[in-house]
Formats: structure tokens, C-alpha cells, sequence
């Protein structure tokens, strides 16, 4: 009777709300969460914080790159290997996708923002059906030496899948930050997100910076749906819940901020965690769409927004 | 009054095909989720259309209705119309508020913003035990059937009357000071401003009737299906239906948001009896791409210019 009771799901949460240890377990964890949504926010954060395009297909692409990885791994590459060789394709696609909506949308400027945010809210819809139609809607994981065990320090374990997101995402946050304030086309595509006119009396070509831009958000991408498949099993249907963790990462962070993503990815990585732990994990889906609501409604312009 | 002639010959051929004997059950319930389509695309067309933002949310409007219905129905057993009444009562106050929070700022955050409402209202349904959480919840058809056959006709009937309601009300607003007022908002906001029209306040009264007529919409749901559950209830798919026809149709004319309705959901029921429930949201997903990027006005910005290029 007793012992039903402590396994009781209600006694359990109780106990864990007000137990210290556990909510620094779960920070720790939320921690290893938050870099991981930092880096699959990091094209977002590009292509709608720093050039303003309504990339709604954003969270689609990350899906089709863990696919990609997906097909590739089964040769017997390393998905994070698969997600690195992806990265020129990927580039080439974000290109592609950026040319089309100049020529298509930009260059007319009429109405872009109902029919650029209708194009690419299609186009999220079509790559999810082709997935479902080409792989079904099961979920699909790959293999590698370290998914599976983790690492014990003391009492807390951390699974290698975590820490090996941790680690690409640090490295991307890091590269990407010191490429748009050292290089000479980083600082030329955040000048373009500040002001393409002065850009252009510079005799820049702005579209030709953009398309960069859009190509390296793109490849990034790439790199983090592998991330994505080496954390967790992948459907189709899952770029939905991607769309409120990738913009809220990108609106908290004040659009267009490197660093300021790293530290919003934090934020709502121990936010959901902390939720996860007390409350469980069908609440989950809410914290990141309800941090979005919220700063939306307080605070737009972001934690580090001007 | 010629419009209201209209109006009332089309209910009457409703109300006779509802009635007549020999047709086959299953054409009222294609019929009615055609129906309902118009409504959708006919309110998505009064924020989206007119004033230029774009609501990805709709499910959730949806819901707010037919999760209101599921409550009035299992707490008080209230007929169908109070379900219908309340549903968009309901629908038309969250567009109230998502419009508050989020209407001041650009459209792309007004559209992020509604896909939140949708998941954080998923979660809260999925919790929430007395609606079935989720599992769903089974209900029990009253027996009342007015003078029709079968629920599914009276169903359907229901939902003519509400599809030529709101059309009607999108017709009288694209004339009246507020479409006006709108349509100057999606040109230039700034502009509108200057010259005096109020624009949060119109956005914000487009946002309620158009979130109230996606409750209303929603509301019979329960009934029609005898069942609920967040996963479908909730699904987005609904959204890139609900904007895909009014583009599709054209979105400048209340006309547009009919011929989208009309064409593409009586497709997608094609689709989904002869292929598979997957290719029909392709089939718009691609329709709706190729038209924003071949033809921007839609297929009255076709016959326009078919007409212009005749003469």
C-alpha cells in the first residue's frame, strides 16, 4: 500500500517540485537542451532575424536534413559526418530558395508579406508530405557508438547524445558569430540586415550578399538536423513543434543576435525541462509557444533587441 | 435585393436537396465538410485577404468552437444552435486576443503568434480530462431532427445557412467603411494612419469576426463526427486549407474565397476517397505555391485578365 502510494504519479511530482536536486538535474539537462535548440535556431536566426525573409520552411528543412542524414547513415557513415557532407547541398538549396523568392517576391514588392509567408508555409507543407509519402510516417533513428550510453559523474549521468549536440552547437554558435563580426562577407550580410540601401550606394550588391546569407542559414541547417536525429527519433510531423522552438529561440534572442540565441536557447531549454520535470512531458509543447506569446506580447524587440 | 434573391433561391435548393429522398448519405457528409471549407476560406479572406495578415492559426479557432460545443453539450445537453452560438462567441474572443497581443506588430508575428495559440491550446485540451483529453470523447447524437431524414442532412442543411451567413457578412464588409479601411491598411499601413483610419481598431474587429466564424464553423463538428479528439481537431492542415483557397480563389473579391472553397475541397474529398488523405493537403500545398508565383490575384485575377485580352 505504501510503496503504491511513492510510485503514485501524483505523489512523485509533489515530492519532485520542491526537491533542490532535481530541479538542478534538470537545469543541467535543460542546459544541454537549450545549446541543442540554440543551434537548430541558428539559420532561423540568419534568415528571419537578420535579413527579415518570413522563412516559415525553416523547421521543414532542419526535418529534411535529418532524413538526409537518415539515407545517408545507412552506408554505414557517422550521422555527424552525413550532416557535414550535407552542408554544400544544403547551401545550394538555401540559395536556390533565396533567388526564387527575390525574383518571385522581392524584385515585384507587391504584397510580399501574404504571398511570401503563403509560399513558404506551402513549401514546409509539401517536404513534409513528400517525406511522409516517400518514408511514412513511423520514426526513423540512426546509429552511432554514442547514442545509447552516457557519461556517469557522481549521481548525474549525461547521455554522449546530448553532449555531442552540445558540442556541434557550441561550435556552430562560436564560428558563426566570429564569421559576421571578423569576415569581410559576415560583416557585409549584417550590414545588409541593417541597411540595404546604404549597402547599395556602396556598391554592394545586396541580393548576391543576401543569397549568401541565405545559403550558409540554409547549410547550417543541414548540420543541425543531423543534430536533431543523433537526439531523438524523427517523423515527418515533427517540423510543427520546431516552428514555436526555432522562432521563440529567434524572437527571444531579439532578432538577428548570435550570442543573444545561445542564451535564449538556454532559456527555453531549462524552461522546458524544469516544466518536463514537474509537471511531465505532455505539458512540454506549451513552454516554448507560450514563452513566444509572452515575449510577443511584452517584450517584441527580444531580451537583447535595441 | 438582388443579392438577397440569391441568397434565399440558393438555402431553398439546399433545403430541397437536404430533403429529397434517394441520394446517397455519403454526398451530405462530403457536403458538409465542403461547407465548411467555405466558411473557413470566406473568413480567413476578411483578415487575410483584406487587410493582408496572415492567420496560420485557424485550428485553433476550430477548436475553441467545437471543444465549446463538446462543454455546452455534456454539461447542460444545449441544443445545437446554443452549441453553434457559443462555439463562435468563444472563437471570436480569442481573435480578440491574439489580435491585442499581437496585431500591433508586424504581420510575420501575428502569424507565428496564432500557430502558438494552436499548440498551447492542443496542450491544454490533451490535458484536460472532461473534454477526454487525449484520448477523444464519444458522444451521443440527440434524436432531434427537425424534419430531416437523418442527422447528416440536417448537418448539412445547418451548415448552408451558416456558409451564406458568412459570406453575406464578408460581402457587407468589403463594401462597408471597414473593408475600406482594410484594404488601405494592406496597401500601407502608414498611410492608413495618417489619413485617419483607425487600424488597430478595424484589424482588430476583422480579427473577431473572422476568428467568430472559424468557432462557428468548428462548432457542429462534435455532432457531425459523434466524436472528438485534439490530434485532428488541432491539426494544421486545416490552416493551409483555410488560406490556400482564398488565395487560390483570389483574395481581393468575397467571391474568391467561394470558387477557392468550392474547387478545392470538392477536389480534396476526390483526392482523399480515390488516393490517400496525405496527397490532398499536396494537392493544395502545390496548388497554393504555383498560384502565389504564376498567378498572384488567383483564378479572378485570371478571368479578369482572360477578359481584358478578349475584348
Amino acid at each position: 500500500m505504501h510503496g503504491a502510494l511513492l510510485k503514485s504519479p501524483i505523489f512523485y511530482q509533489k515530492t519532485l517540485m520542491f526537491s533542490v536536486d532535481l530541479i538542478f538535474e534538470a537545469v543541467l539537462f535543460g542546459i544541454l537542451l537549450g545549446c541543442f535548440y540554440a543551434a537548430v535556431s541558428l539559420g532561423l536566426s540568419v534568415a528571419f532575424g537578420l535579413l527579415d525573409v518570413p522563412y516559415v520552411a525553416h523547421p521543414a528543412l532542419l526535418i529534411l536534413g535529418s532524413y538526409f542524414t537518415f539515407v545517408l547513415s545507412q552506408t554505414g557513415i557517422d550521422p555527424i559526418v552525413c550532416g557535414v557532407l550535407l552542408m554544400p547541398v544544403f547551401f545550394l538549396i538555401g540559395i536556390g530558395f533565396y533567388r526564387f523568392y527575390y525574383e518571385t517576391f522581392e524584385k515585384r514588392s507587391s504584397d510580399t508579406g501574404v504571398r511570401g509567408l503563403a509560399f513558404f508555409f506551402g513549401m514546409s507543407f509539401i517536404i513534409e508530405v513528400c517525406l511522409i509519402l516517400v518514408f511514412g510516417v513511423d520514426q526513423r533513428t540512426v546509429v552511432a557508438s554514442y547514442i545509447g550510453s552516457s557519461l556517469e559523474i557522481g549521481d548525474y549521468r549525461f547521455p554522449y547524445r546530448m553532449l555531442v549536440a552540445f558540442g556541434i552547437a557550441l561550435t556552430l554558435t562560436v564560428a558563426l558569430t566570429l564569421y559576421f563580426s571578423k569576415t569581410f562577407n559576415g560583416r557585409a550580410i549584417k550590414a545588409v540586415g541593417q541597411d540595404e540601401g546604404a549597402l547599395r550606394l556602396m556598391g554592394a550588391n545586396p541580393v548576391k550578399i543576401k543569397q549568401l546569407a541565405f545559403g550558409i542559414a540554409t547549410a547550417v541547417n543541414a548540420l543541425a538536423g543531423a543534430m536533431l536525429i543523433i537526439v531523438g527519433p524523427v517523423e515527418p510531423a515533427m517540423d510543427r513543434i520546431y516552428i514555436g522552438r526555432t522562432f521563440c529561440v529567434v524572437v527571444l534572442a531579439g532578432l538577428g543576435s548570435m550570442s543573444g540565441t545561445l542564451v535564449a536557447g538556454l532559456v527555453l531549454g531549462i524552461a522546458e525541462s524544469i516544466v518536463m520535470m514537474t509537471f511531465g512531458a505532455s505539458w512540454a509543447p506549451a513552454v516554448s509557444f507560450g514563452l513566444l506569446l509572452l515575449m510577443l506580447g511584452v517584450r517584441p524587440q527580444g531580451l537583447f533587441g535595441r | 435585393m438582388k443579392y438577397a434573391i440569391y441568397c434565399a433561391l440558393v438555402l431553398l435548393g439546399f433545403l430541397g436537396v437536404s430533403t429529397l429522398g434517394g441520394i446517397n448519405e455519403y454526398v451530405f457528409f462530403a457536403g458538409f465538410v465542403i461547407l465548411q471549407f467555405v466558411i473557413l476560406a470566406t473568413a480567413w479572406n476578411i483578415l487575410g485577404g483584406y487587410a493582408g495578415y496572415v492567420n496560420f492559426g485557424v485550428p485553433a479557432f476550430i477548436a475553441v468552437g467545437a471543444y465549446t460545443a463538446v462543454v455546452l453539450f455534456k454539461s447542460m445537453s444545449a441544443p445545437l444552435l446554443v452549441q453553434i452560438l457559443g462555439g463562435g462567441i468563444l472563437a471570436g474572443a480569442l481573435g480578440l486576443g491574439v489580435g491585442l497581443l499581437t496585431l500591433k506588430l508586424r504581420g510575420i508575428f501575428f502569424s507565428i503568434a496564432t500557430v502558438a495559440v494552436v499548440f498551447i491550446l492542443e496542450t491544454v485540451v490533451n490535458n484536460w480530462r472532461y473534454v477526454g483529453g487525449a484520448t477523444g470523447l464519444q458522444l451521443t447524437r440527440p434524436q432531434d431532427l427537425w424534419f430531416f431524414d437523418s442527422y447528416a442532412r440536417m448537418l448539412f442543411f445547418v451548415m448552408a445557412v451558416l456558409a451564406v451567413l458568412s459570406v453575406t457578412i464578408a460581402r457587407y464588409i468589403q463594401d462597408s467603411f471597414l473593408g475600406r479601411g482594410l484594404r488601405a491598411v494592406r496597401d500601407s499601413e502608414e498611410a492608413a494612419e495618417c489619413s485617419g483610419v483607425p487600424t488597430l481598431k478595424i484589424k482588430l474587429i476583422a480579427c473577431t469576426i473572422s476568428g467568430a466564424l472559424m468557432g462557428i464553423a468548428g462548432a457542429p463538428m462534435p455532432m457531425y463526427l459523434s466524436y472528438i479528439e485534439p490530434t485532428s481537431t488541432f491539426n494544421l492542415s486545416y490552416s493551409i486549407s483555410a488560406l490556400g483557397m482564398p488565395i487560390i480563389g483570389g483574395t481581393s473579391h468575397w467571391i474568391g474565397p467561394v470558387i477557392g472553397a468550392l474547387l478545392l475541397a470538392t477536389l480534396q474529398q476526390i483526392v482523399t476517397v480515390t488516393i490517400s488523405n496525405e496527397l490532398n493537403v499536396l494537392v493544395v500545398g502545390v496548388l497554393l505555391v504555383l498560384f502565389v508565383v504564376i498567378a498572384p490575384d488567383g483564378i479572378l485575377g485570371l478571368i479578369k485578365k482572360w477578359k481584358q485580352s478578349s475584348k
